[in-house]
């Protein structure tokens, strides 16, 4: 009777083993449909677009023969807006993150700065597109400029470089700002000397993050009207005609790396899907290590810092 | 009363306003972000007013063409819509489960070594641009699937839908895992104590536990899928078509858009206004999901 009921027991027990391992195995398939999707990505792309990597597909202009062509004027183009996006957002997203965590009282109007902030994360980029569109193409006469591409890809990135710039401060312990207002500091001397040395490398991680993300965008900047052709650099500064100045080229028409493999994408000649896959494993060679230094720096920031 | 004990104190007033003006600075940048969603409401519903007023509300929604740049032109949102959703659902199918049983096993199952491993490769998974996922859409996924189904077409709803799945997985999976893991340990350690299991408790006590932050991990997901633009834009063709088969090719609210930014259309056009009038219905759809997410938070919230 006894042995019967452990005899039970058993195989109850090996039952509940039994799903707990399948589970563990469904975990680890699910788990590898991603890696191997990635791997299968990168590598399918490495072998049709890494041979046609060479110093002239850096230096060429695009070209109607898919041999020729090269991506020169597009990454150009993606360092140029890159920089404005960088200028635009990492001062305005630290601020507003400085604001929030260390000045902001708490009533209705910080309720309304926060829970806008979360939305503005959920918008899809192509309405950011429109808004740059309607707003810095037409309203303020931008044009389908530099200018308009890098703010608009500000835009985009500012929800994620707040987010991080508030949890950098946070990771802070209040006993740095009480030490800090006991030795008659103000708040802004208080963020100046301690808050934003100490919280720098996560907020340098959030950027990093954003302008990875902000260097694959593609959309809004085809809605703002990038041109897909672009046989020409814009012009350094006080090249042009007199009165040529230090920042003509932010007004020039431009393209970047997405939007060129975009339209080596949608073209039906097989030549120019290799230029593709050559111009696709440069941006996700560029988006990885970006990712990669983010991931790097948080790690040792995890290692070093000890409160 | 105006003598100070020491110079230093008396420069206390300047002080102060150095202090007041900065605050106020720090202030614009913070509440520049409203001004972000207003300019947003604003240009859209500024553009589509002048749109609604050539086409009436009735056509948009109801009628089941849209051939905005032709000559009989017609404006029926609705076949964009099916396209949106068409893809949407394939994609969810792919994320929704692959999402929760890794988040799943990375919060009750991996070891140490293997979440701190695959975390970050979850994140480079969601970093890669969307435009490298429509290529391998296009260019591979979609000759892999003609193998098996000869008569698929080479642009179709169907392997866009399931690239963005993939796409999608690691942000469904790592809020979910992050809602999993703020579950306290007691829970878990009351669940073994009464001889459950791991997969008993994964299942059973920590998953309806953190079940508002897997909510709101799949409404992100699914705000991702609506939002989605260029997978689609390259991998399922622009066509306009009122279908719910992904094995057809569509096109989408956002896919329109790009097709129209594509060309050449003046300014003030009805054609340059039907893309206000898409991004408002996009963004509506997606301030909708906002909302459930938030309600879903507010309601199902646990507090330990």
């Amino acid at each position: 009777m006894n042995a019967d009921k452990l005899q039970r027991i058993r195989s109850i027990i090996l039952r509940a083993k039994r799903w707990d391992l399948f589970f563990t195995l469904l975990g680890i398939l699910s788990l590898m449909v991603g890696v191997l999707t990635f791997t299968v990505l990168f590598v399918d792309m490495a072998i049709q677009g890494v041979p046609r990597l060479n110093l002239d597909f850096f230096t060429s202009f695009p070209s109607r023969r898919a041999a020729n062509a090269g991506i020169l004027s597009a990454w150009v183009g993606t360092v140029l807006v890159m920089l404005l996006t960088a200028l635009a957002a990492v001062p305005l997203g630290v601020a507003a993150g400085v604001y929030l965590e260390e000045y902001a009282p708490k009533n209705w109007i910080t309720d309304i700065i926060e829970i806008n902030i979360s939305n503005l994360a959920g918008i899809p980029s192509i309405v950011y597109g429109l808004l740059a569109l309607g707003l810095f193409v037409y309203y303020f006469g931008f044009g389908q400029s530099i200018l308009s591409a890098g703010l608009t890809l500000a835009l985009l990135i500012l929800p994620v470089i707040i987010v991080a710039t508030r949890e950098a401060i946070r990771a802070i312990p209040q006993s740095i700002h009480e030490g800090s207002y006991a030795c008659g500091a103000t708040t802004w001397q208080t963020v100046r000397d301690h808050i934003l040395p100490y919280s720098s490398a996560g907020i340098l991680t959030g950027v990093i993050i954003g302008m990875a993300r902000a260097i694959g965008e593609t959309a809004p900047i085809i809605t703002i009207g990038a041109l897909t052709f672009i046989a020409f650099l814009p012009p350094a500064p006080f090249s042009g005609e007199p009165p040529a100045g230090l920042f003509d080229w932010i007004f020039a028409p431009f393209t970047v790396m997405p939007i060129q493999m975009f339209n080596w994408t949608s073209r039906p000649e097989a030549a120019f899907a290799v230029n593709a896959a050559a111009a696709g494993f440069v941006l996700v060679f560029m988006t990885l290590a970006m990712n990669g230094l983010a991931i790097y720096v948080r790690y040792r920031l995890r290692k070093n810092i000890k409160w | 009363m105006t003598e100070h004990v020491s110079d230093r104190l008396s420069r206390k007033a300047s002080r102060h306003v150095k202090e007041r003006i900065i605050e106020f600075l720090l202030f614009g940048a913070a509440a520049f972000s409203v001004f972000i969603t207003v300019a947003i409401v604003y240009v859209l519903v500024k553009e589509s007013w002048v749109f609604f007023e050539t086409v009436p509300l009735s056509d948009f929604l109801f009628d089941t063409q849209w051939t905005p740049l032709f000559d009989d032109a017609h404006y029926g949102i609705m076949v964009l819509l099916s396209g949106t959703l068409t893809s949407s659902g394939v994609a969810l199918l792919v994320a929704i489960p692959l999402g929760t049983i890794i988040a799943i096993y990375l919060s009750e199952f991996a070891g140490f070594t293997v979440r701190e491993v695959a975390k970050p490769f979850l994140e480079l998974l969601g970093g890669v641009p969307t435009i490298v996922y429509g290529y391998f859409a296009l260019t591979f996924i979609t000759p892999l699937l003609q193998k098996f189904y000869p008569d698929l077409p080479g642009f179709n709803l169907l392997s866009a839908g399931l690239v963005m799945g993939i796409m999608i997985i690691p942000y469904v999976a790592s809020l979910s895992e992050d809602a999993m893991r703020a579950v306290p340990m007691a829970l878990r350690e009351g669940s073994y104590a009464m001889g459950a299991t791991r997969l008993q408790t994964a299942l059973w006590v920590v998953t309806p536990a953190a079940t508002s932050g897997i909510a709101s991990a799949y409404i992100l997901g699914i705000s991702r899928a609506v939002g989605e633009t260029m997978i689609l834009a390259v991998a399922a063709g622009m066509q306009p078509n009122l279908t719910f088969n992904p094995t057809e090719p569509g096109a989408t609210i956002t896919s329109y858009i790009v097709q129209v930014a594509l060309g050449d259309l003046p300014h003030g056009s009805i054609g340059y206004q039907t893309i206000f009038a898409a991004g408002l219905t996009l963004l509506l759809m997606t301030l909708a999901f906002n909302l459930l997410g938030y309600w879903l938070r507010k309601h199902y919230r646990e507090v330990y």
